[in-house]
């Protein structure tokens, strides 16, 4: 349950060519890769961001935002990476603050007031392992995410559209339908600091991803996911256009089928779904 | 070649229960106040040095026999992980769970009894750091949540005493499914204002501080643990500087406003049973004792 920022700038090993899992998360996290602000741009409009979490800061690695989708208001909330070296920086290479999860909870409560619906969009290598991220409770803040989200009285769909990492990216995808796109990752631990904790070494961080089954196939096959979204040939780098068409799609099959139910009984099943999620386990 | 060689068997004596004899055995050295410790001081204290404080580590096994009273009974001890991605490392998943068991006695890191904590009935769960780190994977996420169903059916209160390096990876995706399906059985309970006491030992890190360890009506801690999200080694990898002393200890945690108590082991039943007055002021029926006991013999 740790992230480790420093590692996916190291060049490939031949060995590393060769593993699908690796090439999978390689993807992922491609750097033309559409992040979560540009599929927004395209799938919303009116897009009026909201900030702060009224306790400490702005977290810039977390936007949220009132918009419309296909002219219904809905609340957007989105993990920020950056594509300059300086952006990144700046977002901290797009893991949260304590502030960010708080904020985003805040725009969860804002939507659920005033009935409208959430859509979320992840893209994270994982939690912040900082020193300011601990001080101000990074734990508490994800946690409380996670209580509130399964009880939050508005339809709420998760889109993993890159790197799922592990307490981070759970605290946007307590929803009733989770997507992810068809090479998006979703993982308890980053393959690398599993390498490292595992294999006592970072570079057999392939064999971790491996290990790991994070792909998007895997995923749904556990049960830990709703649905995959297709991408076009090659990932979706390759034609953006017709990637953000596929989710267009998607999320707006799976928002007509939410909005089909009671209150009640939308709380009701996402509660159900989670209880249900990932029994793995023999009795007697 | 020595002039007296020990015959390797010699002092050997076949016990089946861990104590013996050897008198090497009877001693311990505090590492925080390094004075020597007769051990069954240190047992009869609740594993707490008697010169220095100092709380060392306690089984889930003896944590529920220091706050229940006798007659409560263990619950859902007989699940078991079935290895859902069939996880290798350097060593099988699998060889990693029966190592564990053998050495443990326990299926998986967690242990529920339901039983009577002075004038209260609750359900309590203790978490077990001897079983690979008192790591969750999917037998302690449903394991706490069938303590939680149980809560809810009962209204009688939910005790967790946490203790675990954080969801278990070798079980990858699916150990992370665990922190929302407690988490939302714990909404549950907060709406139906059943009451949940965190209690936080040393050391509680990664997911389950960052799901049901955070989400108590109070969340305590015992002096001096350990207790972050991200661990201390891979913070000071990450922002390449020194941590500050006493970083992500309790005190430091309360300090920080993230606990409402710290509370030392010796203290820990009373402070519960004052805050369950306070939080069920209405009488609920005490468990019968006696019955199916598995517990304290």
């Amino acid at each position: 349950m740790m992230a480790e920022n420093s590692a996916d700038n190291r060049t490939e090993t031949p060995a590393e060519t060769l593993s699908v899992a690796w090439q999978k998360t390689e993807l992922a996290r491609h750097p033309k890769r559409p992040y979560p602000m540009e599929f927004i741009q395209s799938l919303f409009t009116d897009f009026s961001e909201i900030h702060g979490d009224r306790s400490f800061a702005d977290d810039l690695a977390m936007a949220c935002g009132m918009a419309r989708f296909h002219d219904e208001p809905v609340m957007v909330i989105a993990n920020v990476k950056g594509r300059t070296t300086k952006e990144k920086v700046a977002r901290n290479f797009g893991m949260p603050n304590p502030e960010g999860y708080r904020k985003a909870l805040r725009a969860m409560k804002f939507a659920e007031k005033f009935g409208r619906p959430v859509f979320t969009f992840i893209d994270l290598i994982g939690a912040n392992p900082g020193l300011g991220a601990e001080e101000r409770g990074q734990a508490e803040a994800i946690a409380r995410n996670l209580r509130e989200m399964a009880r939050l009285r508005v339809p709420i769909l998760a889109t993993i559209t890159g790197e799922g990492g592990s307490g981070g990216a759970l605290a946007l995808a307590v929803a009733d339908r989770v997507l992810m796109l068809e090479n998006a990752v979703y993982s308890v631990i980053s393959p690398e600091a599993c390498a490292s904790i595992m294999w006592r070494d970072a570079s057999k961080r392939a064999l971790a991803a491996e290990a790991l089954r994070t792909n998007s196939e895997s995923v749904l096959r556990l049960g830990c996911v709703d649905a995959i979204v297709p991408e076009p040939q090659g990932g979706a780098q390759n034609d953006p256009e017709l990637a953000i068409k596929f989710l267009d799609e998607a999320l707006q099959q799976h928002l007509s089928e939410l909005k089909k139910l009671a209150t009640d009984e939308l709380v009701r099943c996402r509660i159900l779904k989670f209880r249900n999620m990932a029994r793995f386990f023999t009795e007697g | 070649m020595s002039w007296f060689k020990r015959n390797e068997n010699e002092n050997e004596i076949e016990t089946t229960s861990e104590k013996n004899v050897r008198t090497e055995g009877l001693w311990t050295k505090c590492d925080s106040c390094n004075q020597t410790i007769w051990k069954a001081d240190l047992e009869s204290n609740l594993n707490v040095c008697p010169k220095c404080g100092k709380h060392f580590k306690l089984s889930a096994k003896a944590r529920i026999d220091s706050l229940l009273e006798p007659g409560y009974r263990l619950i859902d001890t007989d699940l078991r992980s079935t290895d859902p991605l069939n996880f290798t490392d350097l060593k099988p998943y699998k060889a990693r769970l029966k190592k564990a068991q053998r050495d443990t006695g326990m299926n998986d890191a967690i242990l529920t009894a339901l039983g009577n904590l002075g004038p209260h009935a609750i359900v309590l769960s203790a978490m077990e750091y001897a079983f690979i780190g008192g790591s969750m994977g999917a037998v302690v996420g449903e394991t706490i949540s069938r303590a939680a169903d149980h809560s809810l059916e009962t209204r009688h209160p939910l005790v967790i005493i946490a203790t675990s390096g954080g969801a278990r990876m070798m079980e990858g995706i699916v150990s992370l499914m665990q922190l929302p399906k407690i988490s939302a059985r714990l909404a549950l309970m907060d709406d139906a204002k059943v009451p949940y006491i965190s209690v936080l030992t040393d050391p509680t890190f990664g997911g389950v501080t960052a799901s049901f360890a955070m989400l108590g009506d109070l969340n305590v801690a015992e002096p001096d643990a350990l207790i972050g999200f991200a661990g201390p080694r891979v913070i000071e990898q990450t922002i390449r500087q020194k941590l500050p002393e006493g970083f992500q200890r309790s005190e430091f945690l309360l300090e920080h406003g993230m606990l409402d108590a710290v509370v030392p082991r010796r203290e820990l039943k009373q402070y519960l049973i004052r805050a369950l007055d306070f939080m069920q002021p209405g009488s609920v029926a005490l468990h019968p004792v006696g019955q199916n006991s598995a517990g304290s013999s």
